[in-house]
């Protein structure tokens, strides 16, 4: 190194280009990081589906595509849906009360989560991380389940549990209910999943 | 600028050859340095076989990966047809899968083993602090390809295992569910996701991970190899400036290590011919099943090397938030009273701690599983500031130390088991306790590790010829 002075004028030019450069060098980063968003195909394919439930007899379960996410919907028998309301003090929300517009539509927030009470539409995904949990509707004991079970779905990932009604039992892992999606009936037999009056 | 020489008269055609190499690339000398010129302490052990084995598998895994390229496909409704292909249809395309899929393990073996080395000779301490974080950035990347490259088979461990480990993020509070989705790319796992995770785990990772081995190496190589005994052995040189107990890296241990090589390829190849999917460990069983988005298999659990770390993650429980929080606020109580250092400090420390629990009682035990199983890794890279014992070498701590190791070692283990079974509330329990073993290991360390009598470490390190 020379031992002359700074020449400050340069010096406060070099740093401008620098500046420059270093702006222009990160605006570079946004268009590589939007192409990790979803594609306009991922983002139209979000359609409402329809699903005939004319066949699905009491205690039984049928699974439908909807959003890529598996949506059940369950008929429960009268015991089952008896049962419902005994098990509040075991719930950690019973009565749906948390994040309600993203998890339990209006006609939804009753004690059996549904717009006909035998009916229940839910997303199949846990709300812990998103596996799908299995149902498990005999009552009793059996492994990875308590000893009172009173019949519902068990994650097979992280053991959060749930009601036949899609609540979730205390001290999981899963922190929510399960989704209630947007649905409607087109007509007695007939459900629309993915979307309602309102919309 | 080094001078520029000329080959003495006479020499011969190899060392004109050298020379004018040399004059343009410092080909002769980075081979002294790194291998004929590079001292390594004589009384290395069965532990330092794992280094270079980790090397190994790492070309391994190159070699066999861009080979796997050729016949895959990375494609949601091609992919699972195309590792089936390999397997069945390519020329010893079984054969080439089975050496990646089984060196995924192996690379974990070889890794865990090394790393075990590292902490029980004290090879992170000072001046080796920058070739251990290295190794732990080593490992994280180590991770990060194995999750990868377990979703590109599309089998349906590959697919729910990535569902979880992706919705892991979106637990983040605020940004979670965005993030989640930028990782993606769309709104459930799909062909995006298989895409891009493809392009991560065949160029991006590979390309950092080559970088910080490198850097492992460079750094490691500038401070020397530490040894079982934790003598420095610099600190003793002839006088051509040789340490007394060093030998170079050529012949001597290039020799040694073909020995850990030869016992490592007799092992690996046996489990490639005889037990390739070793018992639904190396690859699960679920994982024949193409991958279904409406139906979660049964029973999921991570492959082997991720179970200890899953385990933490699922016992973060609401209730084991109050136990941590219990154990914060203990701590921070305890420091203001018994605490070295000033008051102000110390009532930072336990405001911080307030703040501290607030935020674990605000949040839900989902993300703090998700902060627990990441701390339990990121924890490992500051090992070199909470270790204050006066020995490097576990040889020279008091018996209870080493009790101390076995109980962590056991511990870890237990934790990996614990993480393949299916979750029940005794196990839930015990893989509680668990964590905060692990934790308590680390976090304590700076008070444990400088109780107790220490033996008298020798100035020489000790060797008996064979």
């Amino acid at each position: 190194m020379s031992n002359q002075p700074v020449d400050q004028s340069r010096r406060t030019w070099v740093t401008m280009a620098c500046a420059a450069g270093g702006v222009g060098g990160v605006a570079t980063v946004v268009p590589f990081v939007s192409t990790f968003q979803p594609s306009e195909r991922a983002r139209a394919a979000g359609a409402a589906v329809e699903a005939d439930i004319s066949a699905l007899k009491e205690g039984e379960m049928m699974t439908v595509e909807w959003r890529g996410k598996p949506v059940w919907i369950i008929r429960r028998t009268k015991e089952q849906l008896d049962a419902l309301s005994k098990i509040d003090p075991q719930l950690a929300d019973p009565n749906s009360e948390r994040k309600p517009a993203e998890l339990t539509p209006e006609y939804a927030r009753n004690t059996h989560r549904s717009i006909k009470p035998e009916v229940l539409v839910a997303v199949g995904i846990c709300t812990h991380l998103g596996c799908s949990p299995t149902s498990k509707f005999q009552s009793g004991a059996q492994p990875s389940l308590p000893d009172d079970w009173p019949g519902g779905f068990l994650c097979p990932c992280h053991g959060s549990t749930f009601d036949m009604a899609g609540r979730v039992f205390k001290n999981k892992p899963a922190p929510d209910n399960l989704e209630v999606p947007p649905h409607m009936y087109l007509s007695d037999t007939k459900l629309l999943i993915g979307e309602d009056k309102k919309a | 600028m080094a001078e520029f020489k000329t080959a003495p008269a006479g020499a011969s055609t190899g060392e004109k050859l050298m020379t004018w190499v040399d004059n343009r690339f410092p080909a002769t000398k980075l081979y002294k340095e790194h291998v004929s010129e590079y001292y390594a302490p004589k009384n290395f052990n069965f532990w330092y076989f794992f280094g270079s084995l980790a090397m190994l598998v790492l070309v391994i895994q190159i070699v066999t990966g861009i080979f796997l390229v050729m016949n895959y496909k990375p494609d949601a409704n091609l992919a699972f047809a195309s590792v089936e292909y390999i397997m069945r249809d390519v020329p010893w395309g079984w054969l080439i899968r089975y050496m990646h899929s089984t060196g995924a393990s192996a690379f974990f073996v070889v890794v865990y083993l090394h790393m075990y080395r590292g902490l029980i000779y004290g090879s992170y301490r000072t001046p080796r602090e920058l070739v251990w974080v290295f190794g732990c950035l080593i490992f994280l990347c180590l991770m990060a390809e194995a999750f990868m490259g377990y979703l590109l088979p599309w089998g349906q461990m590959s697919y729910w295992g990535a569902q979880v480990i992706i919705n892991l993020f979106a637990a983040i509070p605020f940004v979670g569910p965005d993030l989640a989705i930028l990782i993606r790319g769309d709104y459930v796992v799909g062909d995006a996701t298989l895409n891009r995770f493809f392009s991560l785990h065949v160029i991006a990772v590979p390309l950092v991970l080559l970088g910080l081995v490198v850097a492992h190496i460079i750094a490691l190589h500038e401070v020397g190899s530490n040894n079982p005994d934790g003598v420095e052995i610099k600190a003793k040189k002839d006088a051509n400036g040789i340490p007394l107990d060093g030998i170079p890296f050529h012949p001597y241990y290039t020799v040694h290590d073909i020995l850990g090589v030869a016992g490592f390829l007799i092992v690996f190849s046996a489990v490639i011919f005889f037990a390739p999917e070793f018992g639904g460990y190396f690859l699960e069983f679920n994982n024949f099943i193409p991958a279904d988005p409406l139906k979660t298999p049964p029973h999921i659990a991570p492959v082997w090397y991720f179970t200890p770390f899953y385990s933490m993650l699922r016992a973060t429980t609401d209730q084991m938030v109050i136990v941590f929080s219990i154990v914060i606020g203990l701590a921070a109580v305890l420091n203001l009273v018994k605490g070295p250092g000033k008051g102000q400090t110390k009532l930072g420390l336990l405001v911080g701690a307030v703040v501290l629990i607030g935020l674990l009682n605000t949040f839900e035990a989902k993300f703090w599983g998700v902060i627990v199983m990441g701390a339990a890794v990121v924890i490992l890279a500051f090992l070199p500031w909470l270790d204050n014992c006066p020995v490097k070498s576990i040889r020279y701590r008091p018996t209870w130390h080493k009790a101390i190791y076995g109980i962590f070692v056991i511990n870890f283990c237990i934790l990996g088991w614990l993480g393949i079974e299916p979750p029940s509330p005794v196990y839930e329990k015990i893989s509680q306790v668990g964590t905060l073993i692990y934790f308590g290991f680390f976090l304590l360390m700076p008070w444990w590790s400088r109780m107790g009598t220490f033996k008298q470490v020798p100035d020489r390190v000790t060797f008996t010829p064979h």
